[in-house]
């Protein structure tokens, strides 16, 4: 026997210091360390959707699977911009107003 | 409060209090590091929560793969060492990105509180199960993904080394930085040996 409030309070907790980490990290690099926060916390909530009852097709353990893939892709394709607008800037401060003259790229301020 | 409450009670706080420390350290490596924590946390959770396939999925590719990209990037964009004096935030926006995740939070329980109807008996998920739905019902999906992490690679690869043109060698400032070659000589020493390399154009940045 589980408690179902359990895991919906750590999900909250996690999506809501997911949120915080993404609004206050000016380094391009720790501001995926909220998203991760965010995926993971929507994990534990698909999670426990099937551990309470029956999921037709399995999806409570599938679409986690999916989830993870997924975010496995776009750190990748998020990394490989911030190192590119890094060489191109030499700085992955979101706050740095882009340069009058720079047509390089396309990050611009939070 | 069944001895499986307890266990995700534990694993759940172990998440929960590093997730914070991952969002609030000043030293950048530290964020990293204390995300790995959480993501074991809430593996944990998973694995008490009866998907043991999920969480070692979890663990293998979050903690063995994302955070060792993310550890990289850190290294390869010169993260300092200590503390993070160059990112630092005033004080009022740490304050009103606690409000933000405080609201967040508080909306998120306001809303699945009330779904969560006591205590339930946890279904045993077989993996034989998860494999057989898998690869049937949700093997379009499942190659689709496989299309998705291809795409993403290329992407990548394209993105962090095909604009070409404008790009500055960060590697040499970080020679000249290390004292072994001055920056015009690591240049032309660089360009000789064929790396793309190219005009410092961000070279004033620092």
């Amino acid at each position: 026997m589980i408690h179902l409030a359990g895991p919906h309070i750590v999900a909250a907790f996690l999506v809501g210091l997911g949120v915080m980490g993404v609004t206050v990290r000016r380094n391009a690099v720790l501001l995926l360390i909220g998203v991760e926060l965010i995926l993971s916390g929507s994990l534990i909530l698909l999670v426990a959707s099937g551990a309470a009852s029956t999921s037709r097709w399995e999806a409570s353990s599938i679409l986690p699977l999916f989830v993870i893939t997924i975010a496995a892709a776009e750190v990748v394709v998020a990394l490989a911009i911030i190192l590119t607008a890094f060489r191109h800037r030499g700085s992955i401060d979101l706050d740095e107003p882009l340069p009058a003259d720079d047509s390089s790229d396309g990050r611009g301020a939070m | 409060m069944t001895s499986l409450d307890l266990a995700f009670a534990a694993c759940g706080a172990l998440a929960v209090v590093a997730g914070l420390l991952a969002v609030s350290t000043r030293q950048v490596v530290h964020a990293a590091l204390w995300l790995v924590v959480a993501l074991l946390g809430v593996a944990g959770c998973l694995l008490v929560l009866g998907h043991e396939l999920v969480a070692l999925v979890l663990v293998l590719v979050y903690v063995g793969a994302i955070v060792v990209l993310v550890l990289f990037a850190l290294m390869l964009t010169r993260a300092p060492i200590g503390p993070d004096l160059v990112h630092a935030v005033p004080a009022w926006r740490r304050v009103l990105a606690g409000l933000a995740g405080a609201a967040t939070t508080a909306l998120l329980l306001a809303a699945l509180l009330p779904l969560a109807d006591g205590a339930v008996q946890r279904r045993e998920i077989s993996n034989k199960a998860v494999a057989t739905e898998l690869f049937g019902t949700w093997v379009w999906p499942f190659e689709a993904l496989s299309v998705l992490l291809l795409a993403a690679l290329i992407a990548a690869l394209a993105v962090s080394r095909g604009a070409g043109a404008g790009v500055d060698t960060s590697s040499d400032r970080l020679l000249a930085r290390l004292g072994h070659v001055d920056p015009a000589e690591g240049r032309s020493d660089v360009s000789q040996t064929g790396k793309k390399s190219k005009d410092g154009s961000g070279e004033e940045a620092r």
